[in-house]
């Protein structure tokens, strides 16, 4: 509708002020003054954006210390294969990926259809509280959560107190555990935010359907299935992929939790990253190299959860 | 049956606040209890605020962090509202084939990770240190400037602008405005409650930004609070009521915010998935 009228506009003008030569410059000046509203917009993405893309692509194929880079090729793609601390990394951002996005969401979707029931009491005080932990910083959390799970922290005296476990375990000194430790808190984290998202998908879906549902004999599962989950479809399909895009890029929690350990089995990708640039000897190609690897995974999995997702919205 | 699922549906809300608020909880009562208490698991209010309040102020460089954090975080919200709603009000308003494929290309970096683009940016504000000192390394001005333009935030205005009614524009125009008149003196004001929310997400994002700042800053008088909070939870001899307290420090601005203006909050959230 607004690109008809705009079309009819533009026709009219010059047809109602043919004569004076200061008109068609003022329409010719409001054709391009449109670009000066996003012209500061488009120069600042491009240079804090799209040029470190090209010029990370370009440090990807050079290596040396410092400043002091040289093409070497395809040496560093090459070098990935062989890095165990890399692989490492890949494997841990994937198992975070792999558990702690399902997990989220399924628990999410799950929160939020038990808060959409119109007849609940205390909805918005639950609501509110589940939705909490998205006002904390993620470091500031990041350090409650190293306290809460180390040897002497709150969950070991009470597992211990109420005989869950027979001695303190080392949450963060031990590979698998520290890795539940980041995901649990990833999921405190991040579930009341998904969740508000769901929240607010369902207040627009038709009650009607959900009757009609009961009344040929839908049972709670079926109609969670079958009519939830398809109408959220999109809305799931978009917090999935802000998600897998959030988790992929794990930093502050596992810098702050765990810092990686302990012997590098909750490194994740950037964190290598930076400690490639940052923390050991500089090496900005091959840390450029495996930023890369990031960049490969976020499209792939974009693309992917699209088609599975089926249509493009 | 009935009666029974709506016993777990309680009971399995409740859980879930309850592991929710928790951490808050504690926090909030470790303010007030001694190091040596919150170890042991103490979970009642104690005496020792005023203790260590004090003890925070005096021994952690926590007022220049507050500082740094609060100027980046008003510098780079000032800059995000104003750069991304002119773009959005400018994609939508003075839509051609042109700009449409600009925008899209625009919308392909929020796609980028930031991690594939730290060690550029940080070579480029390095290159930059010498000609232009206020925007070097070791500087908040670079803090700022990578994180005041995202295409986020220009969908979220262009998503919004869609709901502007036209006829002001021309209305203001017939008023012989001029089209940035227009934009500053009609669509600013119409459009409060967009920039309230659009506000409050960038205010969050740049007070709880860690990894940049932690790439750029240098100088232990640069921190902001993220920095010294990260710092003090790896320390080795930690005092827990006084760490307890900086991060309750940290929280307080984005908990007042979110409980003061919880819609705006929400729909700034949820500006991605409109329309």
């Amino acid at each position: 509708m607004s690109q008809q009228l705009t079309k009819k506009n533009e026709m009219d003008i010059p047809l109602r002020h043919k004569e004076t030569k200061r008109q068609k410059t003022n329409l010719y000046f409001r054709k391009k003054i449109g670009w000066l509203f996003v012209i500061i917009s488009i120069i600042a993405i491009t240079i804090f954006n799209f040029y470190p893309m090209v010029q990370a692509f370009l440090l990807s194929f050079q290596s040396g210390m410092g400043g002091n880079l040289e093409y070497v090729g395809l040496a560093n793609w090459k070098r990935l294969f062989g890095d165990p601390t890399f692989i490492a990394a890949l494997t841990n951002t994937s198992i975070f990926l792999l558990i702690q996005v399902p997990l989220m969401i399924v628990l999410a979707l799950f929160l939020s259809v038990l808060l959409n029931d119109p007849t609940l009491k205390f909805k918005s005080f639950f609501r509110i509280a589940i939705f909490l932990p998205c006002v904390t910083s993620l470091v500031a959390y990041s350090v409650i959560f190293k306290y809460l799970f180390g040897v002497d922290g709150l969950i070991n005296q009470f597992l211990v107190k109420f005989g869950f476990a027979t001695q303190a375990i080392n949450f963060l000194a031990d590979p698998f555990w520290a890795k539940v430790v980041i995901i649990v808190a990833i999921t405190w984290r991040w579930t009341g935010y998904n969740m508000i998202f769901y929240l607010s998908a369902l207040q627009n879906v038709d009650k009607s359907i959900y009757e009609a549902a009961r009344i040929d004999g839908a049972n709670a599962i079926q109609q969670f299935f079958q009519i939830t989950v398809p109408m959220l479809k999109p809305i799931i399909l978009f917090t999935s992929i802000t998600s897998t895009i959030g988790t992929l890029q794990i930093f502050d929690e596992v810098v702050n939790i765990t810092n990686g350990g302990p012997g590098n089995s909750t490194i994740s990708i950037s964190q290598y990253i930076y400690n490639l640039s940052f923390e050991y000897t500089p090496d900005f190609g091959y840390a450029s190299t495996v930023s890369y690897v990031i960049v490969i995974l976020v499209v792939i999995l974009s693309i992917i959860q699209f088609r599975v997702a089926g249509e493009r919205k | 049956m009935k009666t029974f699922n709506r016993a777990m549906t309680y009971t399995f809300l409740s859980i879930a606040a309850i592991v929710s608020i928790f951490p808050f909880l504690w926090m909030i009562v470790s303010v007030t209890n001694k190091s040596v208490d919150v170890t042991q698991g103490r979970l009642l209010p104690g005496t020792h605020l005023i203790t260590n309040l004090k003890t925070l102020f005096e021994t952690v460089e926590i007022v220049p962090a507050l500082i740094n954090s609060t100027i980046i975080a008003v510098i780079s919200t000032f800059l995000t509202l104003l750069l991304a709603s002119l773009a959005g009000y400018g994609f939508e308003m003075f839509r051609s084939k042109g700009k449409d494929i600009v925008f899209t290309i625009l919308l392909l970096s929020m796609m980028i990770p930031f991690a594939a683009i730290m060690v550029p940016l940080y070579r480029m504000f390095g290159s930059v240190s010498d000609t232009l000192p206020l925007f070097g390394i070791d500087t908040l001005g670079a803090v700022i400037l990578p994180t005041a333009t995202t295409a986020f935030f220009i969908f979220f205005f262009r998503q919004n602008t869609k709901m502007f009614p036209k006829d002001l524009v021309e209305a203001g125009r017939i008023d012989g405005l001029s089209e940035l008149g227009v934009f500053f003196r009609i669509y600013v004001p119409t459009m409060k409650t967009t920039y309230a929310a659009a506000a409050i997400i960038t205010f969050m994002n740049s007070w709880n930004n860690y990894l940049w700042p932690l790439v750029i800053l240098q100088s232990p008088e640069k921190r902001t609070i993220p920095l010294l909070i990260s710092n003090l939870g790896s320390s080795y001899s930690p005092d827990y009521g006084v760490i307890m307290s900086a991060i309750v420090i940290a929280t307080l601005p984005t908990a007042l915010v979110f409980f003061l203006m919880q819609k705006h909050f929400v729909a700034g959230m949820m500006g991605s998935v409109k329309g």
